[in-house]
């Protein structure tokens, strides 16, 4: 009998998280004039608000530069981060304990801070209307050092002697030996790193203004908002799933690993 | 030549070298000139002109920057409990022993990993006073509608209510490892002492997952503080600036009046502020504890 009410409000639940989701899908496939009825289904099918989105706006430009900029930025953090953090974990010299300091300090500087300044170096270097100012601010995160440093930390001291031995560089007993067995921390550095950047809209927002080069979800935000979508709801839901849909799959796919790395952000602080 | 310079440099130096750049061009160089910027007046394009304390003193008289932290206050009062007991409640149901765990588990976490461009979108829809989802299951069971996006009152409570739906997921997680972390000798000590359910949960859990409690709070007042996307989108920060926030704000002086100097000033403040209330929260959490 008690199992009852626990099942019962465990499918609520889901039904609350999963239902604007599926709403969202057969909304797409609605003339604009349905999407207010209370029925899910559509009366009268339609691909128009998806043919709307692709006359639209070059969505199709928009998901090539997001992938472009989120696997750049995801691999540069896993290379970065992991010889950062091997520099700060297994090798001895002045200064490394400071350097780790600072790297912890700037987690804790919130990005209201160097919001704009950033934004007008960005200018200065002329990368204003070029994914390389969405990429390069980006490249190495603390966050990134820390979890590489402590993953590290627990390999044998005896495997990197041994390697050294063998006349293995620096590099190579990262890349080689280290990394491998750290594969619970790449994936996690990855995931953070693709879901964040994928979701990314404030800082495409300000550096880039050229449609050509937007990411996707900034395109979709500014179709939203900027009249693009003629006030089309049907058009602005289904640019949205078409936004959705990657990290969805990808969700899906990986949703342990995805879970247990989301919830390691929140575990730090 | 190169390469015995290079041998005889440490290779921690060396292998530190590529984040120290980045750390100096997007660390010290933003964070120094932020200071810079405070006690100028700036376009970006013509020379920066001094002002002395200027900014400052504007930042006391700006009553919208008022209104900003007030509409982030009022998020935060919504949003953080609503968080906390509705996360507490699903984490208490998944930790029972129940089939399709993992089922109910990727459900609830869905909406985390999707972009909050998505979620408001969706939720914008959802919102419409006239024919959204939500006036008509109001109006299904003879309540009056909502005035959700389109009353200063309503605005920011349905803001805050879609970010709770968009984050508890995560917080379901995060109290789920915590009910597992409490050992099972303090329930079974709590039970020989002869106290009922509802005690055990009041004196043994709730105590025991007060970090996690910590967690959920200066998340959320961080988040609070970057929010912009949702108020972007659904009212660009009206009815009558009571949905602006905290990043809103900045973006608007920054880059639709080019008032580089004062937003600037804007972003310092509310990092202060952040800093304020997590640092508060600490100190509370930990003479909590050690009482």
């Amino acid at each position: 009998m008690k199992k009852w009410g626990l099942y019962i409000s465990l499918f609520l639940g889901a039904l609350v998280f999963a239902y604007p989701f599926i709403w969202m899908i057969f909304s797409t496939f609605k003339p604009d004039g349905e999407i207010g009825n209370i029925a899910l289904l559509p009366i009268e099918w339609t691909i128009t608000n998806y043919q709307m989105v692709f006359d639209r706006i070059p969505i199709t430009k928009g998901f090539f530069n997001s992938l472009i900029v989120t696997s750049v930025v995801t691999t540069s953090v896993v290379i970065f981060g992991s010889i950062t953090g091997y520099a700060l974990s297994r090798l001895k010299w002045k200064g490394r304990d400071t350097l780790f300091s600072i790297s912890l300090l700037t987690m804790m500087v919130p990005f209201q801070i160097t919001l704009i300044p950033t934004y007008i170096l960005i200018v200065k270097l002329g990368l204003t209307d070029n994914l390389a100012g969405l990429i390069i601010p980006t490249m190495v995160t603390a966050f990134s050092i820390l979890l590489f440093r402590q993953s590290f930390l627990t390999v044998p001291q005896d495997l990197i002697d041994a390697a050294r031995l063998d006349g293995c560089s620096e590099l190579g007993i990262l890349f080689r030996m280290i990394l491998p067995l750290s594969k619970p921390a790449v994936v996690t550095v990855a995931i953070l790193t693709f879901v964040a950047n994928w979701n990314e809209v404030l800082w495409p927002l300000i550096v880039i203004r050229d449609q050509e080069l937007m990411t996707m979800p900034q395109m979709v935000a500014l179709f939203a908002v900027g009249g693009g979508a003629d006030a089309s709801i049907g058009a602005q839901l289904a640019s949205a799933l078409l936004l959705a849909l990657p990290v969805i799959i990808a969700y899906l796919i990986f949703q342990k690993h995805f879970i247990k790395s989301l919830a390691s952000t929140g575990l730090k602080s | 030549m190169i390469k015995k310079l290079f041998k005889k440099i440490n290779p921690g130096v060396l292998l530190s070298v590529p984040y120290i750049a980045h750390l100096m061009l997007f660390f010290v160089y933003p964070v120094v000139f932020s200071i810079i910027l405070i006690f100028h007046r700036w376009d970006i394009v013509t020379p920066m002109e001094f002002v002395g304390l200027k900014n400052i003193e504007r930042i006391f008289m700006d009553e919208v920057f008022l209104q900003a932290v007030l509409n982030t206050g009022i998020f935060l009062v919504l949003h953080i409990p609503s968080q906390i007991i509705i996360a507490l409640f699903f984490a208490v149901l998944l930790n029972e022993k129940i089939v399709a765990r993992g089922f109910f588990r990727t459900l609830y976490f869905l909406p985390v990993v999707v972009s909050g461009v998505v979620v408001t979108i969706i939720f914008q829809q959802l919102f419409s006073y006239d024919d959204g989802l939500f006036n008509q299951l109001l109006a299904s069971i003879s309540l009056p509608q909502v005035p959700w996006l389109v009353s200063e009152n309503w605005a920011m409570p349905s803001i805050a209510m879609m970010a709770t739906w968009k984050n508890v997921g995560l917080y379901i997680i995060l109290f789920m490892a915590g009910l597992q972390s409490i050992p099972n000798d303090l329930y079974e000590a709590a039970r020989l002492d002869g106290t009922n359910a509802w005690q055990r949960f009041y004196y043994v859990t709730l105590p025991m997952l007060n970090p996690t409690m910590v967690t959920v709070v200066v998340l959320s007042v961080i988040g609070g503080f970057s929010l912009f996307i949702e108020p972007y989108v659904m009212t660009g920060g009206g009815p009558m600036n009571s949905t602006l926030s905290a990043i809103l704000y900045i973006y608007n002086q920054a880059f639709n009046f080019a008032h580089m100097g004062y937003a600037a000033t804007l972003g310092l403040f509310f990092a202060a502020i952040i800093f304020t209330v997590v640092a508060m929260q600490r100190k509370f959490v930990e003479t909590e504890l050690y009482q």
